[in-house]
């Protein structure tokens, strides 16, 4: 193999009709716990209000919840799980630090903002 | 998936120009690289709601006030129809990669199967954000009121519906006397949208051609506001949960004929539900997402076809498939976060 060949790669992706069942099983799974999750999201969402003590527990287990429905559709749905460490790697890792360097700037400069608009409102 | 991905390839060989580094096409490879650039943007968009969220503070308006009602059943329902949405953008997901799996056993027949199912999906999506986006842009049945002392208060309650007009002063059309019912119109969309424009006062309603008549409607009932901007007495949080003093205080603003003491539903200068940006910020996040869903189906569409005339048959594999699937999937990826940080959080 002497040349980025876009069939010889592809067909390297194929599988057998037991393999295929295995696969089938894990998909179904996920989908499971995706549903599952996003009902439990909404019965949390619909009976602790904004205004209750536990809201903060409830914000970061939503966060939490919203970041593992997002690895199992990136790994499992779009297979990056399967591809090699480099590729997974070169797609996740710069992205993640641009983004987290994004919001955290972003919501601080927010709050400031708004804190200096409260402030000189009379 | 087995292959190239999981199989031991000293580094030599593997980096020493002889083939890829990551065992991928370049197409699926240059379609990973396309779905960073487009996250980057989802995230931009979402990040800078954060940004203009935490500048506003309280005001900002909950999901489970704003998105309470379902089609045909009305309000109490916080969140169900966005959930609701959510699972049928997941299904169309699980949908899309058992046809990427049925791809790889070369199975026509299932690929065409479930990327029918997955089109479907998308439609229902794309027509669930369009009742969802006239429900924003038309409102609640009460709107956002000012109050005397300048404070803003959304609305909770039973609305009283609108029996008649009687006509006591002739215009161009009805005369003296004139019973209006709802079979000549829908008598409250034509209520609210008088109020907003300041046509009704003291129980009395200007109708479109000039006549004047009163207004016979049932009392509202459980009535409580939410002060969403400050007032010169009434502070953000106040909640007045009083129903007749509620009543009173709503009636007296939608009574006083002034135009923009009331409002209903949003457009890009004002919304009902806090502040200006929220709206500008609703429509162009899911307008966007509801844009690339769009796309998505319309691509759907295109490769179902080739399938279905058996051009990635012949061509020995479905990568085709795989990289729409790649673009689906992102879809449904940006939603979770829509769905988490516009209507949860």
């Amino acid at each position: 193999m002497l040349r980025d060949d876009v069939i010889e790669y592809s067909l390297d992706a194929h599988h057998s009709e037991e393999q295929g069942k295995k696969i089938r099983k894990k998909i179904w799974q996920v989908t499971a716990i995706l549903t599952a999750i996003t009902i439990f999201e909404v019965a949390v969402g619909a009976t602790i209000k904004q205004s209750s003590d536990y809201w903060q527990v409830v914000k970061w287990l939503f966060i939490g919840l919203t970041l593992l429905k997002a690895g199992y559709i990136v790994l499992v749905f779009m297979h990056l799980g399967d591809e090699r460490k480099a590729m997974r790697y070169v797609i996740l890792v710069p992205y993640f630090i641009f983004i987290c360097y994004l919001i955290f700037i972003a919501l601080y400069e927010g709050t400031a903002l708004g804190n200096i608009w409260t402030l000189y409102r009379a | 998936m087995a292959g190239h991905a999981s199989k031991q390839i000293d580094s030599k060989t593997l980096w020493g120009g002889q083939m890829s580094p990551f065992s991928t096409s370049y197409g699926k490879l240059m379609m990973w690289f396309f779905l960073v650039s487009d996250a980057l943007t989802f995230g931009g968009l979402l990040i800078a709601y954060g940004f203009t969220r935490h500048s506003c503070q309280d005001a900002w308006p909950i999901g489970e006030e704003t998105f309470n009602s379902l089609p045909f059943l009305g309000h109490g329902y916080p969140l169900i129809y966005v959930a609701l949405m959510t699972f049928i953008l997941i299904v169309s997901s699980v949908t899309m990669v058992l046809a990427v799996e049925a791809g790889h056993r070369m199975d026509k027949k299932g690929v065409v199967k479930w990327m029918i199912a997955t089109i479907i999906g998308g439609f229902f999506f794309v027509g669930s954000q369009a009742w969802e986006w006239s429900h924003f842009i038309h409102g609640s049945e009460f709107g956002k009121i000012e109050l005397e002392d300048g404070s803003m208060a959304i609305v909770k309650g039973h609305f009283g519906e609108v029996e008649n007009f009687t006509i006591f002063e002739a215009g161009r059309h009805h005369k003296v006397g004139d019973q209006i019912t709802s079979d000549d119109m829908d008598l409250d969309h034509e209520y609210r949208h008088a109020i907003a424009e300041g046509h009704v006062e003291n129980n009395v309603i200007t109708l479109h051609d000039g006549s004047k008549a009163n207004i016979s409607k049932k009392d509202n009932e459980h009535m409580e506001l939410m002060i969403k901007t400050d007032g010169g007495e009434r502070k953000i949080g106040d909640h007045i949960k009083d129903h007749d003093l509620a009543a009173e205080l709503y009636n007296k603003t939608v009574n006083a004929g002034v135009k923009g003491n009331v409002i209903f539903g949003a457009n890009l200068e004002q919304n009902e539900y806090g502040p200006q940006q929220y709206g500008q910020f609703f429509f162009f996040i899911t307008g966007f997402h509801g844009f690339h869903v769009f796309s998505g189906v319309i691509i759907n569409i295109i490769i179902c076809l080739g399938v279905i005339r058996g051009v990635y048959h012949k061509r020995g594999h479905y990568e085709m498939v795989e990289k729409t699937g790649l673009y689906w999937h992102f879809v449904d990826l940006v939603w979770v976060f829509v769905f988490t940080f516009f209507y949860l959080v």
